[in-house]
């Protein structure tokens, strides 16, 4: 979670994204932060995410995304 | 000779065809012209005459309209949005020195609130107006070819930013050019994706107009969804994407192409910065039989110059070509010596033509600095636009974009001055120096800063100030800027240490 948090705050230093549940529906993450946060937590995190999981649902908060990234983890195994 | 022409004859020929719609809610060209014209007849009434109208409203049919009001009343728009901070529509605002501001409910009470002196209107209550015939022909006839369409506003170094006026003739002359080359007819139906404050959106606003063509307006939250926005394309019947490259490289970049595809697309364009060749790749894997075209142009150009049709079976090396000048466009590569450089050689990207705009609104001093006169071979004066861009031509005499001369930079397909940026971080309190990289690798854009403020209340300070685009991807603060030897910031040495 760290990780992603570091991740998050580099992309918004001025946002507090262990409170914010909207990234996505108040426009706070713009298309070029969703490809940039992929990137990251692929190079970083070592973990995929494809087409199908990008949605608001899972972009919405830090903590979505972390449970998002779990999911991929165990899926892969 | 005014652009509404085009509209005119169109409607007579598809008077009940959808015009533009955003999926839910269109307007045919009927409804257009009609509306268009309302609208016009109040401008009118307001006795304007070849003056600067803003636009604001939110991203929409009516906000065609409401351009094509402005254009059958014999004056020109100026778009404004919502995502532009409210300093930069400020220094547009004092450019301009508009008399009325057209808005639509979700803006009005923003505009209410500019310090500006002009009218605020809203589109509803224009379109009240009934069609005044004879003013509107009047002002249509009054139109020259060289008055201006449109102001649309770029990134300045300096942190003001530059509104470049295009003019009817050169508009028209796009219009009629871009839909022969991209082969668009009544049949295209555009998924539009630029904001409308952006010359990329002109490509299907003209054509549209000109040929009767259908433009589908995708809502700007698709582009943060990529299978979603597929879905809105195959549902709209999208035959042709005029995206920039950033756009495309959302969709292909994690996989979308292998889950759905664009259907019913035939026609891909590409525009704004280099297309990653991987990216480039899957598009074209997922798509056999799609026309690809690179384009490439200054919005000082009216959008695009110069074209590249990739043939099916083309081999990329390094780089996609951006190509041939369109018909009435010319190009050629100056060096430093002002002359035309030798074959193969690399040169400053001049652009001469239709398409050359107007020059920079109520800006002489930048204008005269970037649009000069070169004598042609019959001994004539003619006006050229310098890009700043530097090319070289192939052995195919193919036009191969090399880099830029300055800090002028592509980021998400808008242009953006870094100076701008580093301008806007200046102004500050307690910010001593700054620098800004940009990384061709990543496509990120770094700031660097000595000063007091922390990265919190920096980002929150130049949220103010700066479009989105230009904010910074990533911001360190240093102890101390490193200087080279003839004491300037170290770029080289701060962009080694952004890798």
């Amino acid at each position: 979670m760290d990780e992603l948090l570091d991740i998050l705050s580099e992309l918004h230093p001025d946002v507090n994204f262990e409170e914010e549940d909207a990234l996505i529906d108040d426009e706070i993450l713009d298309s070029f932060d969703i490809v940039t946060l992929v990137t990251e937590i692929g190079e970083r995190m070592d973990v995929t995410i494809g087409a199908k999981d990008i949605t608001p649902e899972n972009f919405n908060s830090a903590d979505a995304l972390y449970d998002l990234i779990e999911r991929i983890r165990e899926e892969e195994g | 000779m005014n652009i509404v022409q085009y509209l005119n004859r169109t409607v007579g020929s598809f008077p009940e065809k959808q015009a533009f719609t955003d999926g839910n809610h269109g307007l045919t060209f009927r409804e257009l012209f009609d509306a268009s014209r309302r609208g016009a007849s109040f401008l009118c009434g307001k006795n304007l005459i070849k003056k600067p109208v803003v636009v604001f409203m939110k991203k929409s049919p009516e906000e065609v309209a409401a351009f094509f009001a402005v254009l059958y009343s014999g004056n020109h728009y100026v778009p404004i949005d919502e995502e532009m901070p409210k300093r930069r529509i400020e220094l547009i605002l004092e450019n301009v020195k508009t008399g009325i501001i057209i808005c639509d409910e979700t803006t009005i009470d923003t505009a209410r609130a500019f310090k500006d002196e002009s009218e605020k209107v809203l589109w509803g209550d224009l379109i009240k107006k009934d069609v005044d015939e004879a003013a509107l022909n009047k002002a249509v006839e009054r139109t020259g070819g060289s008055d201006p369409a449109y102001v649309l506003f770029t990134s300045g170094s300096t942190g003001i930013p530059k509104g470049v006026a295009c003019s009817h003739a050169s508009v028209m002359n796009y219009a009629e050019v871009l839909s022969e080359t991209l082969g668009i007819t009544e049949n295209t139906r555009f998924g539009e994706q630029a904001p409308l404050y952006f010359d990329a959106s002109l490509k299907e606003i003209l054509c549209t107009i000109k040929t009767g063509a259908t433009t589908v307006l995708i809502p700007r939250e698709l582009f943060k969804t990529p299978v979603p926005l597929m879905e809105f394309i195959n549902k709209e019947k999208i035959n042709t994407l005029c995206w920039v490259v950033s756009a495309l490289t959302f969709v292909s970049a994690f996989g979308t192409l292998e889950l759905i595809k664009p259907e019913w697309v035939k026609t891909i364009t590409f525009v704004g910065e280099i297309f990653p060749v991987k990216q480039f790749e899957l598009w074209r894997k997922a798509m056999p039989g799609v026309r690809m075209f690179n384009l490439y142009g200054p919005t000082e150009c009216t959008g695009v110059s110069t074209f590249f049709e990739i043939p099916a079976d083309y081999e990329v090396k390094d780089a996609i070509p951006i190509g041939k000048p369109f018909k009435g466009t010319e190009v050629f590569l100056m060096g430093d010596d002002g002359r035309t450089v030798g074959e193969g050689e690399t040169g400053e990207i001049c652009i001469g033509g239709k398409g050359v705009a107007l020059g920079y609104y109520n800006d002489p001093e930048r204008t005269a600095a970037s649009f000069v006169y070169k004598e042609n071979k019959e001994g004539s004066r003619e006006r050229i636009y310098k890009t700043g861009d530097l090319g070289r031509l192939d052995e195919n005499g193919d036009l191969i974009f090399v880099s830029r001369k300055d800090y002028q930079i592509k980021h998400m397909g808008h242009r953006i001055e870094l100076g701008e940026i580093e301008a806007d971080v200046s102004r500050i309190e307690g910010i001593r120096l700054c620098a800004c990289t940009h990384s061709k690798e990543t496509g990120k854009i770094t700031l660097f800063y000595v000063g007091d403020p922390d990265k919190a209340a920096l980002t929150k300070e130049l949220k103010l100030s700066l479009q989105r685009y230009m904010l910074p991807n990533r911001i360190v603060k240093l102890e101390s800027m490193p200087f080279t030897a003839t004491g300037k910031i170290d770029r080289k040495k701060l962009n080694e240490e952004d890798n």
